[in-house]
C-alpha cells in the first residue's frame, strides 16, 4: 500500500459572527462609556482591515478617570468588606467564562494571535486569574504579608499588546482583591478586549469607578504615570519604558511594579528527551509569534547533540502552520503591528550582518497583513545583538556549550532575568541548573506555562515585583515591611 | 606613675577581608562629643567602592552556596565575638557620641541580640516566604526566595553600631554580599566591627565596610552597574529621588526601612518559581 506523503488541512475558520465591533469607542469612566475627543484606527494585523476607531485619552480624560477611581475608593471600595469585594470578582470571572468565545474571537481579530491560543490560553487564564484573586479578597490578613497591610488606593495600570486581556486580568484582579481601584490603559494596538471587559464590569454591577479604562498611546500612559492622584503604578512592557517610569516616579511616594523584557535561555542537556525538548523549543519561541517577554529566545544546546536537535527542530518547524489566525489549525499568526515587524526585520538583518546563519521555515506567508516566518539563527555568539536584545518575534538564536557551567554562564550573561528553561532527564542536574539560573521563572522539561497561583516576574532588568500567587498580592498592598 | 603612651588604632577600610587605606589618600577628622580629636578615618573614593564591589561580587557565589545552617552559625559567631569585645564598643560609643555608659551598654547589648535574632532567620525565611503553588495542571510548581546578589547600603548615622548591625545582618543572612558605608560622624564602631567580622569565619568579601561622605558615595553606589540592590535607610529623604533616578539605570531594588522584621530580609531576595511536569 502506498502511503501519501502528506495530508493537507482543510480550512477551519472560526466564525466572527459572535462579536459586534462598534465603529468607534470612547473611554470607560465611572461605570459609563464616555465619548472620546480624538480617535485613531485599530486594525486586524492579519488583514490590515480597520476594525474600529479608538479614543486617545488626553489630560481631561485621565483626570476624570483618576477622579472617578478616587471617589470609588473613598466612598465604596475601601469601605466594603473583603467578602463582598470578592463576590464581585467571582462574578467577573463567571461572566468572562460565559463570554469566553466572544473574547477569544475579538482578541484574535485585534491582536493577530491564533484563535487556538486566545481560546485555550489567554481567555481561560484571564478568567482563572479573577477566580483565584476573588478568593483572596477576604483572606488578606492571612496572606503572611504582615498584619497591618492596606491597599495603596488608586492604581494606574499600563499593559502591553501581546496578551491584551490576560495582562488586564493579571493587573486588575489582584488590585481589586487587595482593595484598590484602578485606571487601566490597554496598549494602543489592542484595546478592544479591554473595552469588552468594561461591559463585563457593567454586567457584574461593579460599583462605578472601581475600574476605569482609558485608551490611548504612550502619551496617555505618561499622563497616568505622572498623575499626582495615583498611588501605585503597575506596568508591563519594555525595559526601556520601565526605566523611564522608574525615574518618573522617583521623587513621588508612588509604589511601582514593573514586568519588563527578557532574553530567556532554554538549555538542552545531552541527556534530555530530545523529541520533547524540540516541542519545548518550538513552544518556547513560537508561542504567540514570539511576542512573549519570557520567550525562550536563546537556545543553548550541548555541543554533542546540537546537530541532531537542529535537524529535528527544522523538521518540526517545517510543519508549523503560519497564517490566518482565525483558522483553528493555525500555530503562528500575524505579527501584531507594522512597527513590530520593522523591528524584527531590523534585528534579524543585524544577525546576518554580524555573521550568524539564518534559516527560516519554508512557509507561504499571506500577502496582506504583517508576517514573519519562524526563523532560527545558528552560529550565534554572545556578543551578537540577536543574543543580547529582545527581538519579540518568532526568531530563535542558537548557541552551544560543552560543560554545564558554560551553559549556566551563557544563560546568565544578560541584563535580563525573567525566565529560563532547562531540559534533562536527570533530576539532580535539573535542580542544580534551576538553582544556578538567575531568573524569576524556570521551566524544567516544559516551557511557557502560566497559572494564577504561580508567581511570575523577573530578576535584574526584567522588572520589579511578582504577579500571581501569594507573592503577587504584595504588589497591591502597602505596609509589607519596606518602602 | 602611668607614663605609658598608649598605642592608638589607625582606622582603615575593610575590603575583601583586609584592612586597606583608601587608595585616594584622603581622610577626615573625627572628634569626640567634647571636641577632642579621636581619629582620621578614610574618606573612601569611587575606586574604593569599585574594589569593594569586585570583592563582594567574587564572594557572592560561595556565600550563597553556604548552607542556611552554616550562615546562621556564622552570624551567631559574630554575636559571640561582639559579646567578647563589648567593653571596647561601649567605650568607643561613649567617646564619640557622649552618651551615658548605661545607654552605650544598651546599644551594644541590643546589637548582639539583634545578630542572634537574624542568625535564627537563615534557615526559616525560605519556609515562610516560599510556596508550593497548586497550578491547574500536572506540574510540580514551587516558589523559593533567593539572594539577590551584591547589595550596597548606607548605614544610619545613629545609633552607629546598632544601625550598622540592622543594615548588615538582614542583607547577608540570605546569601547576599554587601558594601556598606558606615556612619560618617561615628565610624569607629563600624571599623571595630570589621575586626569582629574578620575573626568570625565570615568569608572575605561578604561584608565590606567603607567610611566617608554619604553625599559622595551614595550616588556612586546608585549608578554602579554591578550592584543589584541599595538600602538607603541612612540617607535623608531629600536625597532619595536623585538616588532612585540614578539607580533606575539597571533597575536596582532600592529600599529604606523603619523597622527590623523579616520583610527587611525579603526586600533583598528574589522569588524564583520552578515548574516541572508530573508524569510516568
Amino acid at each position: 500500500m502506498e502511503i501519501p506523503v502528506s495530508f493537507d488541512y482543510a480550512p477551519a475558520p472560526e466564525s466572527r459572527a459572535i462579536v459586534s465591533i462598534k465603529p468607534k469607542y470612547g473611554h470607560f469612566i465611572a461605570g459609563k462609556f464616555v465619548a472620546g475627543s480624538k480617535h485613531f484606527p485599530t486594525i486586524n494585523p492579519a488583514t490590515e482591515e480597520v476594525l474600529s476607531h479608538i479614543a486617545l485619552a488626553g489630560k481631561a480624560e485621565v483626570d476624570a478617570a483618576v477622579k472617578a477611581a478616587r471617589k470609588a475608593y473613598t466612598t465604596t471600595w475601601s469601605k466594603m468588606s473583603g467578602k463582598e469585594r470578592g463576590k464581585y470578582l467571582f462574578r467577573i470571572a463567571r461572566i468572562m467564562q460565559e463570554r469566553a468565545r466572544e473574547f477569544a474571537v475579538l482578541e484574535t481579530l485585534d491582536n493577530g494571535k491564533p484563535i487556538r491560543e486566545s481560546r485555550d490560553v489567554d481567555v481561560p487564564l484571564a478568567a482563572a486569574h479573577f477566580f483565584y484573586h476573588a478568593g483572596w479578597a477576604d483572606k488578606l490578613e492571612f496572606a503572611g504579608l504582615g498584619t497591618s497591610t492596606k491597599p495603596h488606593g488608586v492604581a494606574g495600570q499600563i499593559i502591553p499588546w501581546n496578551f491584551p486581556l490576560l495582562m488586564l486580568a493579571w493587573k486588575v484582579a489582584p488590585a481589586l482583591a487587595a482593595g484598590n481601584t484602578v485606571v487601566l490603559k490597554p496598549a494602543e494596538s489592542t484595546s478592544l478586549t479591554a473595552l469588552l471587559f468594561a461591559e463585563v464590569c457593567q454586567q457584574a454591577e461593579l460599583p462605578a469607578g472601581v475600574v476605569n479604562i482609558v485608551t490611548g498611546d504612550g502619551s496617555t500612559g505618561a499622563l497616568i504615570v505622572n498623575h499626582p492622584g495615583i498611588d501605585k503604578i503597575a506596568f508591563t512592557g519594555s525595559t526601556d519604558v520601565g526605566k523611564i517610569i522608574a525615574r518618573a516616579v522617583a521623587s513621588t511616594p508612588k509604589s511601582v511594579t514593573l514586568e519588563l523584557g527578557g532574553k530567556a535561555a532554554n538549555i538542552i542537556f545531552e541527556d534530555a528527551a530530545l523529541d520533547e525538548a524540540v516541542e519545548g523549543i518550538v513552544n518556547g519561541i513560537f508561542f504567540n509569534q514570539g511576542h512573549v517577554c519570557c520567550a525562550g529566545s536563546r537556545l543553548i544546546l550541548q555541543e554533542s547533540i546540537a546537530d541532531e536537535v537542529l535537524e529535528k527542530l527544522k523538521v518540526r518547524m517545517a510543519k508549523i502552520r503560519v497564517g490566518d489566525p482565525m483558522d483553528k489549525n493555525t500555530d503562528v499568526g500575524a505579527i501584531n503591528s507594522k512597527e513590530q515587524l520593522t523591528k524584527i526585520i531590523e534585528l534579524t538583518a543585524a544577525g546576518d550582518a554580524e555573521g550568524a546563519q539564518r534559516w527560516s521555515a519554508p512557509c507561504e506567508l499571506p500577502t496582506k497583513g504583517f508576517w514573519f516566518a519562524p526563523t532560527i539563527f545558528t552560529g550565534v555568539t554572545q556578543a551578537h545583538r540577536i543574543a543580547r536584545e529582545e527581538i519579540f518575534g518568532p526568531v530563535l538564536s542558537v548557541l552551544t556549550f560543552r560543560t554545564p557551567q558554560e551553559a549556566i554562564d551563557k544563560a546568565n550573561n544578560t541584563p535580563f532575568g525573567l525566565s529560563a528553561g532547562v531540559w534533562s532527564e536527570k533530576g539532580s542536574r535539573i535542580l542544580w541548573a534551576t538553582q544556578q539560573l538567575r531568573a524569576g521563572v524556570v521551566w524544567a522539561n516544559t516551557f511557557n506555562k502560566f497559572d494564577p497561583t504561580s508567581p511570575f516576574g523577573g530578576y535584574k532588568e526584567s522588572g520589579w515585583g511578582r504577579e500571581g500567587g501569594r507573592h503577587g498580592l504584595s504588589a497591591y498592598l502597602k505596609g509589607v515591611g519596606h518602602e | 606613675m602611668n607614663n605609658r603612651i598608649d598605642v592608638k588604632k589607625t582606622y582603615k577600610l575593610f575590603i575583601n577581608g583586609a584592612f586597606p587605606r583608601t587608595e585616594s589618600g584622603r581622610t577626615y577628622e573625627v572628634k569626640s562629643a567634647k571636641g577632642v580629636f579621636i581619629a582620621n578615618p578614610c574618606l573612601a573614593s569611587r575606586k574604593d567602592l569599585k574594589d569593594a564591589v569586585v570583592a563582594a561580587r567574587a564572594a557572592q557565589p560561595g556565600w550563597n552556596k553556604a548552607t542556611a545552617y552554616n550562615k546562621g552559625q556564622i552570624l551567631y559567631r559574630l554575636a559571640e565575638m561582639l559579646e567578647g569585645r563589648r567593653a571596647q564598643f561601649v567605650d568607643e560609643i561613649i567617646t564619640v557620641t557622649g552618651v551615658t555608659k548605661a545607654k552605650a551598654e544598651q546599644e551594644v547589648s541590643e546589637s548582639i541580640d539583634r545578630l542572634v535574632w537574624y542568625a535564627g532567620w537563615s534557615d526559616k525565611i525560605s519556609s515562610l516566604s516560599g510556596a508550593l503553588n497548586p497550578v491547574a495542571g500536572p506540574y510540580y510548581n514551587f516558589t523559593i526566595p533567593e539572594s539577590m546578589g551584591v547589595i550596597a547600603a548606607i548605614a544610619p548615622e545613629t545609633p552607629s553600631l546598632l544601625g550598622l548591625i540592622d543594615t548588615v545582618a538582614p542583607i547577608i543572612v540570605s546569601g547576599n554580599t554587601l558594601v556598606v558605608l558606615a556612619s560618617t560622624k561615628a565610624p569607629l564602631s563600624a571599623m571595630s566591627f570589621a575586626e569582629v567580622i574578620a575573626t568570625s569565619d565570615v568569608p572575605a568579601g561578604v561584608i565590606n565596610i567603607l567610611t566617608g561622605k554619604k553625599d559622595e558615595i551614595a550616588p556612586w553606589m546608585a549608578s554602579h552597574m554591578d550592584i543589584d540592590g541599595l538600602d538607603i535607610t541612612g540617607l535623608t529623604t531629600k536625597n532619595h529621588a536623585e538616588i532612585r533616578i540614578s539607580g533606575a539605570e539597571n533597575l536596582k531594588r532600592i529600599f529604606s526601612f523603619k523597622s527590623h522584621d523579616p520583610g527587611r530580609i525579603l526586600a533583598f531576595m528574589e522569588a524564583k518559581t520552578v515548574w516541572h511536569p508530573i508524569g510516568l
